[in-house]
């Protein structure tokens, strides 16, 4: 059961201060959550039917095992690169013992996971960033899978489509996770030039050095509604120029509107969308 | 010199900038202005030259020297219309065979609305994608602040030097220090833990050679700089596999060890 997962999911810096935080168990209480946006109490597994969307239309964070549940065929996730952990290349002071706590608390070993899938009976590879591990930070770690998988997907003629979720690239790893941006942009322009496609979701949010490589590379673009999508933080821009920010800024809406987002997909049109735009492809190849 | 110091030294006003080093290094330089798309951004300086013989497109980040000139310059922080500029200049010496040559001194890429409603994210994606597969020589050097994506979006290139007294980091110190410690005043000690100095990066394997900056902005220093940049280039002229080298290049960096499984 996916959903039973967020007992122990939700606990990174984003969620903390009261923004989509877990209820405590009171007696007699379902586990629940209150949506930031029209501040209504939603019990989890209420929220699980509808894949974690308001009755408002808010898009909560979804984990990277519950995204792979709602949009590839069922039991078709056939994962990969799973021996691929981040190393301490720059001696960072508590990074080793903070991820090891993350891994711990996560379930999971790195920031991203890799494999191939069938969605909507479409073979493809996938990737979906996790952002409960270190908010999908990019180090070596997730560098290297998403280089691998477009690798992987390149030598075997298949579409990748990718889910992005990051506060950017891991400071905790310096200039080598910087260095991971280019890595895994010239994979993702060898998997293009051999003529294949790549689809990009973006998620909530997807921001940094994230944004600023293969985030932005996908032949097609779609976001999820709400979803913050930049390079600069918002806080840095406000600080650095000392005015406010307009209204809806870096959102998806405003993101589309100014012409780097292909579409905004609700997540319960998610796969059908997905599924017809990798059918397109198909038949054109 | 301990890593903070250097950080000072590559931020320096008066240390010589992309527009010395272009004046000083090539012959009969032309500038070439706009993006062709919106505008032309002053924190990039890009246009056409002789490097000896050598006919070679240039790119440099200028930060300018005196007050004003650095207000105008956004102090060497691009916009998404530099990247592009830049992106578009690179292209044309990709059609005409020439090499291309990037300085790099910035503390990152300009951070405001409009360079987000511009899409300052994709406009370093793209260069980082292009730059990867452009079919001709291209070296860049560090002369100042290599700061993070901002710095990287001129950097893709098969041979990368810095400067002795130059940095090259994933986030300033004083951003590192105020994440970490939520103190920006301990800025020296993230300094260090970020190991962001040229000789760091060498150690690295991040870059290929430190430039001495012994006699910086002297005309034995430029011509130091343009010897090596043309012999180099004669090298890279010769290789074949360029595109697939450079890859390489990037392909190995965090994938040593027990990760290359
Ligand atoms: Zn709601």
């Amino acid at each position: 059961m996916a959903f039973l997962k967020f007992k122990h999911a939700p606990k990174n810096e984003l969620e903390k201060g009261g923004r989509g935080e877990i209820a405590p168990a009171e007696i007699n209480e379902q586990p629940s959550k209150t949506c930031p946006k029209c501040h209504k109490k939603i019990t989890l597994s209420a929220l699980w039917a509808r894949h974690n969307v308001c009755t408002c239309g808010y898009h909560f964070r979804m984990n990277s095992r519950e995204r792979i549940e709602l949009i590839c065929d069922k039991e078709s996730f056939r994962e990969m690169f799973t021996d691929i952990e981040s190393q301490d290349p720059i001696e960072f002071p508590g990074y080793i013992s903070k991820l090891e706590a993350i891994r711990a608390e996560s379930n999971e070993n790195e920031a991203v996971i890799c494999g191939t899938a069938q969605i909507g009976r479409q073979e493809c590879c996938v990737f979906v960033m996790e952002s409960y591990f270190m908010m999908g930070s990019m180090g070596t770690a997730v560098g290297e899978k998403i280089t691998r998988i477009f690798e992987y997907a390149t030598e075997n003629k298949l579409p990748v489509v990718g889910f992005t979720v990051s506060g950017g690239a891991r400071m905790q790893e310096g200039i080598l996770s910087l260095m991971q941006m280019a890595k895994t942009s010239g994979a993702v322009k060898r998997h293009s030039d051999a003529g294949l496609f790549y689809l990009t979701v973006l998620t909530n949010p997807t921001t940094g050095g994230v944004t600023a490589s293969f985030a932005m590379e996908g032949d097609i673009i779609i976001a999820e509604p709400g979803a913050t999508v930049g390079f600069a933080g918002k806080r840095v821009i406000e600080q650095t120029t000392g005015r406010s920010l307009p209204k809806g800024f870096q959102k998806s809406e405003f993101m589309r509107q100014h012409g780097f987002i292909d579409a905004i997909v609700d997540r319960s049109d998610l796969k059908a969308v997905i599924t017809n735009v990798l059918k397109i492809h198909k038949a054109g190849s | 010199m301990d890593a903070y110091t250097k950080v000072k030294l590559a931020r320096s006003s008066s240390r010589p900038t992309g527009a010395d080093y272009i004046k000083n290094i090539f012959r009969n330089f032309m500038e070439l202005h706009g993006d062709r798309r919106f505008a032309d951004d002053a924190a990039i300086v890009g246009g056409i030259g002789f490097l000896h013989d050598m006919p070679v497109t240039v790119v440099a980040i200028e930060k300018g020297h005196s007050a004003k000139e650095r207000m105008k310059r956004s102090f060497g922080a691009p916009n998404p219309e530099g990247y592009r500029k830049a992106l578009r200049l690179m292209k044309q010496a990709e059609k005409f065979r020439r090499p291309v040559i990037c300085f790099v001194d910035t503390s990152g890429a300009f951070c405001g609305v409009g360079a987000e409603e511009r899409g300052q994210g994709q406009a370093i994606a793209e260069n980082l994608m292009e730059m990867m597969t452009l079919d001709t020589p291209v070296i860049s050097i560090l002369i100042g602040e290599g700061g993070s994506g901002g710095a990287l979006a001129l950097s893709v290139a098969d041979r990368v030097w810095m400067l002795e007294n130059s940095v090259y980091s994933v986030i300033s110190p004083e951003g590192c220090a105020s994440i970490l410690w939520k103190d920006a005043k301990r800025a020296d000690e993230a300094a260090e833990t970020l190991k962001l100095t040229a000789q760091d990066s060498l150690a690295n394997g991040i870059i290929e050679d430190v430039i001495p900056e012994d006699d910086i902005g002297s005309k034995g220093y430029y011509r130091m700089i343009r010897e090596k940049l043309y012999s180099e280039i004669k090298i890279l002229k010769e290789e074949k596999d360029l595109t697939g080298k450079r890859y390489a290049r990037f392909r190995a960096f965090g994938s040593s060890g027990e990760e290359a499984k």
